[in-house]
């Protein structure tokens, strides 16, 4: 187990080499240039040098003058000594930026992981056991309508009824109008209340696809000729769901829950600009259409690196709930 | 009425779903009571020498295409300490018989409608039909247990075999209430099937036996609990013929240890030969001929089971082309009530077309419904 894990770690370094490579190639090729951008303003600017000439300036300043291969060893020699550099747009450290925007996407994501699974497994379970029982009927409708339903629209129907019509929260941003004059445990307070409505977004958005994945599963192992074994031992029907079947279903569990790692940290892109949250999500959105390439590089590759430490905490973990992928 | 096509039509199919629906909801809601009383399920044995007794089971299917009579009014019983065999080709509803005696029908289409099951604990009789499933579950694997025809796949693949095992003795409390006290049981019971490294398997998981070394597992799960009647659905017919031999070999010495009955579910005639006491001949959910193995096999007497026969290969005796019975079984869906096997039979008659034939003895135990045997339709 211990030479599997140490190989597949290695063939990470090199996954994430080439990956960070076709990262540096896209970003180099993008159709908006944040250089462009400030020289042409510069140059517009009474009594200023001629856009070119700005341009070979900033170049030069930002590193760019060197062709794409050259720049991205250059990148990746300061990146493997951990200086990322600083963002264009921010004008800060992008390691520090990272770490100002950070929190509240992981908290965002982590309150929706947590409420996910905590909703959908008991609920992918009953419909599952109940199979085409009215309660069955329901989940499946509410799991099919989040699935179908763009995150966009819930976030506007939600707007429209607890923001618009009851007036409980605020249609968007991460604090209230009178957040400074709080108490500390107020603000923290103020934050909470904007976040109920991203958090609904996403779970809306997430939950039925679980709710699905979990069902499927279980049908297929209450079907199968151990659970009728488990059954003619005179087990209780509750060992057997929960004992017998449970531990099958979390062969699945696992993969999703390997994938959705990343997740954590990457931000809901859509949902923080929807309720103007400034997550990394938001952040890292407003950094790409800049065409601010320290930042974006940092983001993407650090999303890689999430990736694949997903993946393979995913194959540890099989092999801790199914004993037939055991390697010795 | 159907389509003639063969095809349903979709008012027809929701008709009938939702007959089946309410059918079989009235049926779940009678099964699902509460505290039912005793007196509701216990019953007296007709023959107090019988561990089961089968009467008039009916059982069927509440499909979307219509109902399936998989079994229909079959009676039968297993003495004590002997062997039942029960034989019939493919979907004639052998297993559903068994499945109907562990209450493990696939529900809520799978319904017992009619009939008794009544099986002998020794002290209390339950007539499996009306008992209710937290009283089931005691019975199931203590009293009665049941060997599944897979065993690649019967046993759960994430947990160990020991704790597979143990699990029924401390689910029951069967005098091993103890972890270390049913390990110690589970330890001779894996001896018991013969399996030699039986400290080594107890910490194996299924994956890593052989499919004769699953079955010998699922054998001792079954006989953990000493139960008065074993049900053995086609044990051997995943298995190579070494493995099958050898299987056969212990459950008939086991059996005689723990002096059990047996209920062997099979197609295979040459396993019953060498297992069974009695035979039950099934043909499209019902018993057709029935009899001691003797009886049967010296003076087969129902078409279907001459059949059957004739089907079997012969050591020594070389045939070019093996005999196979003509046509196929029914569709079990909406079957009218006539004998099934007529336009299969070869000494089909006038009479025939009439309603199913009764039952008529031939000797104290032989039984067989057809026609031929019928003094006045000969007349």
């Amino acid at each position: 187990m211990k030479k599997y894990i140490i190989k597949r770690l290695l063939w990470s370094v090199v996954i994430l080499f080439i990956v960070s490579f076709l990262l540096y190639i896209l970003m180099r090729s993008l159709p908006t240039s944040y250089l462009e951008q400030i020289a042409r303003q510069k140059s517009q600017q009474p009594g200023s040098k001629s856009f070119e000439e700005w341009m070979q300036q900033l170049e030069a300043t930002y590193g760019m003058d060197k062709g794409i291969v050259p720049g991205f060893f250059a990148w990746l020699g300061k990146a493997l000594r951990g200086d990322f550099g600083d963002s264009w747009k921010y004008t800060v450290p992008v390691t520090q930026k990272f770490k100002e925007v950070v929190g509240i996407s992981f908290i965002m994501s982590f309150v929706v992981m947590v409420l996910e699974f905590a909703i959908s497994v008991p609920l992918g379970i009953i419909a599952a056991t109940k199979q085409y029982s009215w309660q069955d009927n329901v989940i499946s409708i509410v799991a099919l309508a989040g699935i179908s339903l763009p995150t966009f629209f819930t976030a506007s129907l939600l707007k429209l009824v607890f923001s618009v019509k009851l007036q409980w929260f605020d249609l968007g941003g991460l604090v209230g109008r009178n957040y400074d004059i709080l108490s500390p445990s107020g603000k923290k307070m103020d934050i909470a209340l904007h976040l109920i409505l991203p958090i609904l977004t996403l779970l809306i958005a997430s939950i039925g696809a679980y709710m699905r994945y979990i069902r499927t599963n279980m049908l297929e192992v209450l079907n199968s000729d151990y659970i009728r074994t488990a059954r003619a031992k005179g087990l209780s029907e509750g060992r057997v769901i929960y004992h017998h079947a449970f531990r099958n279903t979390l062969i699945t569990l696992v993969t999703i829950w390997g994938t959705s790692l990343p997740g954590l940290f990457s931000g809901a892109m859509i949902t923080e600009q929807l309720f103007s949250i400034p997550g990394i999500g938001y952040t890292s959105y407003q950094a790409m259409i800049s065409g601010d390439i320290p930042f974006s590089m940092f983001y993407l590759v650090f999303i890689a690196v999430l990736t694949l430490i997903g993946n393979l905490l995913t194959d540890i973990l099989y092999a801790v709930v199914d004993p037939r992928v055991r390697i010795d | 009425m159907a389509r003639e096509d063969g095809y349903l039509s979709g008012k027809e199919s929701r008709r009938i779903s939702k007959e089946n629906r309410k059918i079989t909801a009235a049926l779940e809601k009678k099964r699902k009571r509460k505290n039912v009383p005793e007196s509701e399920y216990l019953t007296e044995m007709k023959n107090p020498e019988n561990t089961v007794e089968f009467e008039n089971l009916r059982t069927y299917f509440y499909t979307d295409a219509g109902t399936v009579k998989s079994v229909d009014s079959v009676s039968f019983s297993v003495p004590m300490g002997k062997t039942v065999g029960v034989v019939g080709e493919s979907g004639c509803g052998k297993s559903v018989t068994s499945l109907s005696l562990m209450q493990l029908l696939q529900r809520p289409q799978g319904q017992i409608v009619d009939g008794a099951i009544r099986l002998n604990t020794g002290d209390k009789v339950y007539d499996i039909t009306k008992t209710p499933e937290t009283v089931m579950q005691h019975l199931r694997g203590n009293f009665m247990s049941m060997i599944f025809q897979e065993p690649m796949t019967s046993l759960n693949p994430v947990f160990k075999i020991g704790d597979q095992v143990d699990e029924v003795l401390l689910f029951h409390k069967s005098g091993y209430e103890t972890k270390e006290a049913a390990k110690k049981r589970t330890i001779e019971l894996l001896e018991m099937v013969g399996i030699a490294n039986s400290e080594g398997v107890y910490n194996m998981y299924p994956h890593e036996l052989s499919g004769g070394m699953r079955q010998r597992i699922v054998i001792a799960m079954a006989l953990a609990c000493s139960p008065k009647l074993i049900i053995a659905d086609e044990p051997t017919t995943a298995l190579d013929v070494t493995i099958q031999a050898q299987i056969l070999d212990l459950l008939r010495g086991l059996k005689d240890k723990i002096n059990s009955s047996i209920m062997l579910i099979t197609h295979d005639l040459g396993v019953i030969a060498e297992m069974a006491d009695y035979v039950v001949v099934m043909y499209s959910g019902r018993v057709v001929e029935a009899g001691t193995a003797k009886e049967i096999f010296s003076n087969p007497s129902h078409p279907y089971t001459i059949g059957l026969m004739a089907s079997k290969p012969v050591v020594g005796k070389h045939v070019d082309k093996l005999y196979s019975i003509p046509g196929k079984v029914p569709n079990p869906i909406n079957m009218p009530n006539y004998c099934y096997f007529r336009d299969r039979c070869d000494k089909r008659k006038g009479c025939c077309d009439g309603a199913y034939p009764g039952e008529i003895s031939l000797s104290e135990t032989h039984r067989v419904s057809c026609y031929l045997y019928d003094e006045e339709a000969r007349k």
